[in-house]
């Protein structure tokens, strides 16, 4: 029977924190608000969360692993809309390696900003992210540098053990042209190590199955259904730039957007050459609740007559 | 820095954030005139567009539908104006060309709180703006004297 240890109690306590954060979440918002978010799960376009919003979201991976265990992935996020140009988000990662072990891998913290002020034919985001990892993190949330399948084949146990800290980077480049998405992300990161400067991609397409509202309420009219594709992968580092020993994916994922709030996302991913996980399964589920800025900051602003 | 150290420190940043950057209370009347001005500012060649679903006779309603779905949080139900957002039936909206009211939904009033709305498809921005400008309608009609 394995042994419960502090540290172990601890990761537990936490995870039973955040769930039930999340579930309290659910609880204290009556006003959910309806989202119309896009299939991508990697790549980022530009439309930025509503100002006074948050948005609490559940992602999985299940990956595939051909010189060990398959795993399965999980993260959460609060992505909460600070003003209309500024989306900041929380990141909390976990994973299991089947046969091995369930533990938490880290956490990363997001900020996504728009320059411009209006909407042009190609609309410029620049993201800054700081991320506290261990080495067994495989939410695969972005591939970069000579990232491998092989790198993922550590037992659990040893893989912890290496902590990184990370500065992410990315460059946005996204339009919307008669309904269709079109997205580039350009990623740059750095290890606060000294290890070189890692590069990698992300480039997404996507359009809803429908452009009209629908003149009658409904969850299945075909508006609130997006269809996308996504490719990513990673290029190389400083010493070494290009495509030689990289990995890169290709996923055909679809969103649903509910009236109620609700969105679920769905995303087969395959492995285009042999550094690549063969196959991810991607999905995931988010709930967006409006007035969230206005509760948290009335707690510190007394009674409003 | 221990990594339950640094959630915790993370949690704590973001929550201050979001109180901090929280959305303040209803908007003042500088704040509405400002926002109201944003649609003069609307170039001519969008302002002379005229909505294509102008005769679409299932506009107003999935319009209203999308009104409810996106807007009605923050510019209060049936546009009558909320906390954080103006109304919508007042003169300066109503009087506005309908290609003037798209573009401020397509660009937003992005240092003023009005998100960019250019995720819906054109034709769901145009049914808002049906259903925009049958709110002024409506209220003419409203005042309009019975009929005898």
């Amino acid at each position: 029977m394995p042994t419960l240890t502090p540290n172990s109690f601890f990761l537990f306590t936490l995870r039973f924190y955040f769930l039930f954060l999340g579930g309290l979440a659910l609880l204290l918002f009556p006003h959910p608000s309806y989202s119309q978010e896009n299939p991508y799960i990697v790549a980022y376009d530009h439309n930025l969360e509503e100002p006074g919003s948050l948005e609490v979201e559940y992602f999985s991976t299940f990956g595939t692993q051909r010189s060990g265990p398959d795993f399965h992935a999980y993260w959460t996020e609060f992505e909460y809309g600070a003003t209309a140009w500024w989306t900041t988000e929380l990141y909390l990662d976990g994973q299991t390696t089947f046969g091995e072990s369930t533990i938490f891998t880290g956490s990363r913290w997001e900020n996504r900003f728009r320059p411009l002020k209006n909407e042009h034919l190609i609309n410029p985001v620049l993201y800054v992210e700081f991320e506290n990892t261990n080495g067994a993190d495989k939410i695969l949330k972005e591939v970069e540098g000579h990232d491998a399948e092989s790198d993922y084949a550590l037992p659990n146990a040893a893989a912890r053990r290496d902590h990184s800290r990370e500065m992410e980077f990315k460059l946005i480049l996204s339009s919307n042209y008669k309904g269709w998405n079109f997205t580039e992300n350009t990623i740059a990161t750095k290890n606060l190590s000294n290890e070189p400067w890692e590069f990698g991609y992300a480039l997404g397409a996507s359009r809803p199955l429908a452009m009209k509202g629908a003149a009658h309420r409904c969850n299945f009219c075909r508006q609130h259904f997006v269809a996308g594709v996504e490719l990513y992968g990673g290029l190389g580092d400083r010493y070494s730039f290009g495509l030689n020993n990289t990995s890169h994916y290709l996923g055909t994922g679809l969103a649903w957007n509910l009236p109620s709030g609700w969105t679920f996302r769905f995303e087969p991913t395959f492995g285009l050459n042999d550094n690549s996980h063969q196959f991810l399964l991607r999905w995931g589920v988010s709930r967006e609740f409006s007035g969230f800025g206005s509760m948290v900051s009335g707690l510190f602003k007394g009674h409003e007559e | 820095m221990k990594l339950y150290q640094f959630v915790i420190a993370s949690v704590l940043l973001f929550s201050g954030l979001v109180a901090v950057a929280g959305p303040q209370a209803s908007p003042n009347q500088h704040e509405k005139e400002s926002v109201y001005a944003e649609l003069k500012t609307a170039p001519e060649k969008y302002r002379e567009r005229a909505n294509p679903l102008a005769n679409d006779a299932d506009a107003v309603a999935a319009g209203d539908i999308l009104f409810e779905e996106h807007c009605e949080e923050c510019h209060g139900k049936e546009g009558i104006g909320g906390k954080k957002a103006p109304s919508l039936r007042a003169e300066e909206v109503q009087s506005s060309p309908p290609g003037a009211i798209f573009w401020i939904l397509s660009n937003g009033v992005v240092r003023k709180k009005m998100p960019v709305w250019s995720k819906l498809p054109e034709p769901e921005r145009w049914q808002l703006v049906s259903y925009l400008k049958s709110l002024g309608r409506a209220a003419a009609e409203s005042k309009s004297p019975a009929k005898p």
